[in-house]
């Protein structure tokens, strides 16, 4: 019986070895990669047909607020010149605005609170598939990209920001970001300053992030300091569109 | 010397057990039309491969809340690992509520190259192997898609050619055998002969719950999860309670899918597995007895 039982143990071990063998040798062949970044099209082209460009995230009320809104990648930045901003309390920071527009611009943290601001309280939803619902206020991206008066060749926005994801502080691995112009113009896309009431925390992004609320967190940068349109993503850092993306993870955070 | 005419012949029972012909009267007739095996294996691969990927996904956040928030203080189930003072991990454990169960080596922590480290379920059961959050997800919604694709096809099938109202729906007669086929499944008697050639009443039920609950569900909970999805249709979440709960409901479903495999195969090998593995492959199954007789 134990003899038995052994036997199709080993059976079973072996198979499965085969099996996630196979599977593995097969995530990095590019031929079969190239079709899994297929479906990736098809479940993104899927997606804005059922939900549109205006289709609004769920939205929820103060009692729903989680008690603890988990801090995830960067919990400080970490850098002298982000200390330095700190210390002065952001005065100086600024975000600015480039690439294929006709009005390039340079806000201040003031600049960004003059502007006419909407306060959602949404669900934060984590590719690790945790979620924490917050309160987040700022101005809609939307308003900002129309003063910037962009260019028809346009396609997509670029998030550039203030935290290193390598030791060094290499300049190439920075935390990027980017989203299409349409999902960057969506009524819940807004550069928040303010979390839960109060001003962003060093952990949650101060003192800008972009909260873009039909996507992943990971689509949702943190320390936003240049934002750029541009008409392709291929030639920025590793081509991919972020730096998530750049590791593998689908350029497309809707799922 | 032995030839294979003198070689004993096998018990009756095993004979049926594996599903070799009767020795007696028997006939063939086709069991399953060419589309309900395509759709069958098509979804064998899919369901092994999501749950497998399943996993590997869970493994990046290994615990389950209820409601929208996740309440890290207070998990549904956790499944995490101990370490002693020098940082090793010694331990995994289980939490199911307040519950807690040591299953070092399987949940929580298993070996990765022999050694003790902290994972939600161990290497042998993801896919791909180490924990790899991208590609899961990639291999994930591949073959969910695919997934999708073929149910469409085999519901678009079973209503149009009457599979489901003829072969699936159950009668007012299965209602009423259903006890005896409790007590006769539960003595692992199954039945043979002219009754062989229709699902039984379990049969239908399971196959039912599968098809018409579990499937539908698996698929609604999975779309639930994605934030873009849920401000399409903001019911989605709203109806499982919250992105969690889903997320807790979509895991639920994956081990019924699980469980059902594993009561599957328990069935296919005891009631005739050759016999059933043939009939899901080239469509025939053997029937004991003359054709349109009686038992």
């Amino acid at each position: 019986m134990t003899d038995r039982r052994g036997f199709i143990a080993r059976t079973l071990a072996g198979a499965s070895t085969l099996l996630l063998s196979s599977c593995y040798d097969l995530s990095e062949k590019p031929w079969f990669t190239n079709i899994l970044g297929k479906v990736e099209d098809l479940s993104r082209t899927a997606q804005h047909l059922f939900a549109g460009p205006h289709t609004l995230a769920p939205e929820f009320t103060k009692a729903d607020i989680a008690p603890a809104f988990r801090v995830n990648g960067t919990a400080d930045p970490g850098t002298p010149e982000y200390q330095a901003h700190v210390v002065r309390g952001f005065r100086d920071w600024r975000v600015t605005v480039t690439g294929l527009v006709d009005r390039p611009l340079s806000l201040s943290i003031d600049d960004l609170r003059k502007l006419p601001a909407r306060t959602q309280i949404t669900r934060h939803d984590c590719v690790e598939g945790w979620s924490c619902i917050g309160e987040w206020t700022g101005p809609q991206l939307a308003l900002i990209l129309a003063a910037a008066k962009p260019r028809p060749a346009a396609r997509y926005v670029v998030f550039y920001c203030a935290d290193p994801m390598t030791a060094e502080g290499d300049p190439e691995h920075y935390y990027y970001e980017s989203l299409e112009l349409s999902e960057a113009a969506h009524p819940q896309t807004i550069l928040a300053y303010q979390m839960n009431g109060a001003p962003l925390t060093v952990g949650h992004g101060a003192p800008v992030r972009l909260r873009a609320e039909r996507q992943l967190g990971y689509k949702q940068p943190k320390y936003v300091q240049r934002i750029e349109l541009v008409a392709d993503l291929k030639s920025i850092q590793g081509g991919k569109g972020g730096y998530w993306e750049d590791q593998g993870y689908s350029w497309y955070g809707g799922i | 010397m032995l030839t294979v005419k003198s070689l004993p012949q096998p018990p009756e029972r095993l004979r049926a057990a594996l599903g070799l012909a009767p020795p007696g009267p028997h006939y063939t007739f086709r069991r399953h039309s060419l589309w309900v095996r395509v759709c069958h294996w098509i979804n064998a691969v899919c369901l092994a491969i999501l749950l497998m990927s399943g996993l590997n996904i869970f493994n990046a956040h290994p615990a389950l809340y209820w409601g929208s928030n996740s309440n890290f203080e207070r998990p549904s189930l956790m499944l995490g690992a101990m370490e002693n003072g020098a940082g090793e991990i010694t331990t995994g454990v289980t939490s199911i509520g307040t519950h807690q169960f040591d299953t070092t080596g399987v949940l929580g922590a298993s070996k990765v190259d022999g050694q003790l480290s902290s994972r939600g379920f161990p290497s042998w059961a993801t896919l791909p192997g180490p924990n790899w959050l991208a590609m899961a997800r990639q291999w994930h919604f591949a073959f969910a898609w695919l997934l999708v694709f073929n149910a469409v096809v085999f519901f678009a099938y079973g209503v149009w050619s009457r599979h489901f109202a003829r072969d699936l729906a159950p009668t007012k007669s299965d209602v009423a055998h259903l006890p005896r086929e409790i007590a006769e499944h539960a003595r692992l008697k199954f039945p043979h002969g002219e009754t062989a050639r229709h699902y039984n009443a379990l049969q239908k039920l399971a196959y039912c719950l599968v098809i018409f609950v579990l499937g539908p569900l698996i698929v609604l909970t999975g779309l639930a999860m994605s934030p873009t999805m849920d401000a399409a249709f903001p019911i989605l979440p709203w109806i499982f309670g919250g992105r969690q709960s889903a997320r807790t409901i979509h895991f639920i479903c994956a081990f019924s899918f699980f469980g059902f495999f594993l009561v599957h195969i328990a069935m296919v090998i005891l009631s005739g597995t050759w016999n059933n593995l043939r009939s899901m492959i080239t469509g025939k199954y053997v029937i004991h007895g003359k054709e349109g007789g009686h038992d």
